[in-house]
């Protein structure tokens, strides 16, 4: 489904992302483990076209064809799509318009089966616009929605549990399953090991660098032996 | 000049409104109080219980005296619809508005002019809201692609003890062409003001906007909001005032312009004065591009470009 060889990322002079190599399979939902400052972001915005991140070397393939040089809406158009780790607030653009945008067509029906997927109740959130006066969680969730209204042949999403309290992780971790029950595959970045627990292989993140890749409780062992305790941020022994 | 008759500019306005995306039953409807004046033709006038509409032709436009009767409370919202159908013309309004103590209303303004080449429109309101009465109004301009009019709304309003009065301006149908927007609100003890703007300026339309607030009585709160897009070589300049003059008044001015593209030019002139050291009035202006991240947010569930700045601009301005 999306194969990434040799990605490099050179901005101001240095390196942000230095030979990353990486498979997520179609279905599949592929963890990405990483401490602050990794990369993690970077590879979401590589991938998604997003923030101007064009790669310096390497290529980004998806379903065979080499989509680097694609515009976001190219790359959405075949079926990806991003959730920010903090999401654009739109004045004037409702919750309901905002689900509508990304539903296909003859599914605008199902807009409040979205939100309710992810904990919200439709009739108080579909006419609110997603300005500020929605929380940084409640914002979370609705782009959450957005992303199952979409039905993406490859979810990115970038740290969904940050900032969702406990009562709604449960139901977002059933939304992101439950998309990828019907066929999407998921790039889930994250630095919780509890996140990743529901992924069927994690890849850890080092450097802008894939390190080692492997089943959630190896790579989470790993992570937590090595990563949280690594004296030297960002600069890899392995 | 083209001449019509009294039924053609009467349906012509009614299909142009229509058109702007109206709904033409309301304009039709006996039970919906309303005036259509077409150039200097009063072509429809029809009061309700409580609300009172006097008309005078005159040779440039028509002066209306509007009167809500005291304690009367006004269900459906008035229309009001004013226009001209011509290439070329004038019309100029010249209002008074009583809104007598305890009154409520709302008043929907549809200004039509799709095929000017060559107009000016002018209002010119005397507007007294009456202690602990409410008064909404919401003005929307409908313009063709010529942008050859010229728009020049002007009022002072005066609140009386624990009124309300809110007003919108909307103009973002068609071209601005020349605007030069000038309200003034005088509030008195617990009255409160809400003055918005939107607009969307293209080709070289030219846009002024003054939106002043005093805030004189004691308890007094007003805010004055403004949102501009502009493109192409359109030019906007805003200035928001406002004055707290007594105890305890509270004001607010906000003010956003998005520039898109790059001969467009916005400025922003905030003014908050305060003349009683417990009243406190704050402003904020922003003048900047489209958030890139709003448009990719959009683009990556599908949007094309073009649309997703669209959906950001008609936010704005909704």
């Amino acid at each position: 489904m999306l194969v990434v060889e040799n990605l490099q990322l050179k901005l101001n002079g240095n390196s942000i992302i230095n030979g990353l190599d990486l498979h997520v399979g179609k279905a599949e939902i592929h963890g990405i483990l990483g401490e602050n400052g990794t990369g993690k972001t970077t590879i979401a915005n590589l991938i998604m076209g997003t923030n101007n991140y064009r790669p310096t070397g390497g290529r980004i393939i998806f379903e065979g064809e080499d989509i680097s040089e694609l515009s976001v809406s190219q790359r959405a158009k075949r079926g990806i799509t991003l959730a920010w780790q903090e999401p654009a607030r739109v004045e004037g653009l409702t919750v309901r318009d905002y689900l509508s945008l990304s539903s296909k067509k003859g599914r605008a029906d199902r807009i409040e089966r979205y939100l309710l997927m992810v904990g919200m109740e439709p009739a108080q959130y579909l006419d609110r616009d997603i300005d500020d006066t929605l929380s940084g969680g409640e914002r979370k969730r609705i782009e959450m929605a957005s992303v199952l209204a979409m039905h993406p042949r490859l979810a990115i999403l970038d740290e969904p549990d940050s900032g969702i309290d406990i009562v709604a992780l449960p139901l977002l971790l059933n939304g992101i399953m439950e998309m990828n029950k019907q066929g999407s595959s998921v790039l889930l970045i994250t630095h919780s090991e509890k996140m990743a627990e529901i992924a069927q292989r994690v890849s850890i993140l080092c450097a802008g660098k894939i390190i080692r890749t492997g089943t959630p409780l190896e790579s989470s062992q790993w992570f937590k032996n090595n990563c949280l305790t690594c004296p030297h941020i960002n600069e890899p022994a392995y | 000049m083209v001449r019509y008759s009294v039924e053609k500019e009467y349906e012509g306005m009614i299909d142009a409104y229509q058109k702007a995306g109206g709904d033409k039953d309301v304009l039709k409807s006996r039970d919906t109080a309303k005036l259509v004046v077409h150039e200097n033709k009063v072509l429809a006038n029809d009061g309700i219980k409580g609300l009172k509409i006097d008309t005078v032709e005159t040779d440039s436009g028509v002066r209306v005296n509007f009167t809500v009767e005291k304690g009367a409370k006004i269900d459906r919202p008035v229309h009001l619809c004013f226009g001209l159908l011509p290439k070329e013309g004038l019309q100029e309004i010249i209002m008074k508005v009583d809104a007598q103590d305890n009154s409520e209303v709302s008043v929907v303004a549809h200004c039509i002019f799709p095929n000017a080449v060559k107009v000016i429109h002018k209002m010119d309101a005397d507007i007294n809201i009456g202690a602990n009465a409410k008064f909404d109004y919401k003005e929307t301009h409908y313009h063709g692609e010529d942008g050859g009019i010229e728009v020049i709304p002007k009022a002072r309003v005066t609140v009386g003890k624990g009124g309300v009065w809110q007003s919108t301006f909307a103009l973002s149908q068609g071209l601005v062409g020349k605007l030069d927007y000038d309200f003034e609100v005088f509030c008195q003890e617990k009255a409160v003001a809400e003055l918005v703007v939107k607009a969307y300026g293209r080709g070289s339309d030219d846009i002024k906007i003054l939106e002043k607030i005093h805030l004189d009585g004691r308890g007094a709160r007003g805010m004055a909001k403004s949102r501009l897009v502009l493109s192409d070589k359109a030019r906007a300049e805003v200035r928001g005032e406002t004055y707290g003059n007594a105890p305890y008044a509270r004001g607010h001015v906000d003010c956003m312009e998005l520039v898109n593209g790059k001969e467009a030019v916005a400025v922003a002139i905030p003014m908050v004065s305060v003349t009683d050291d417990t009243a406190k009035v704050t402003h904020e202006a922003a003048i900047g591009s489209i958030d890139r991240k709003q448009v990719e947010t959009l683009m990556a569930r599908g949007l094309d470009e073009d649309e997703a700045v669209d959906v950001i601009v008609r936010g704005i301005l909704k």
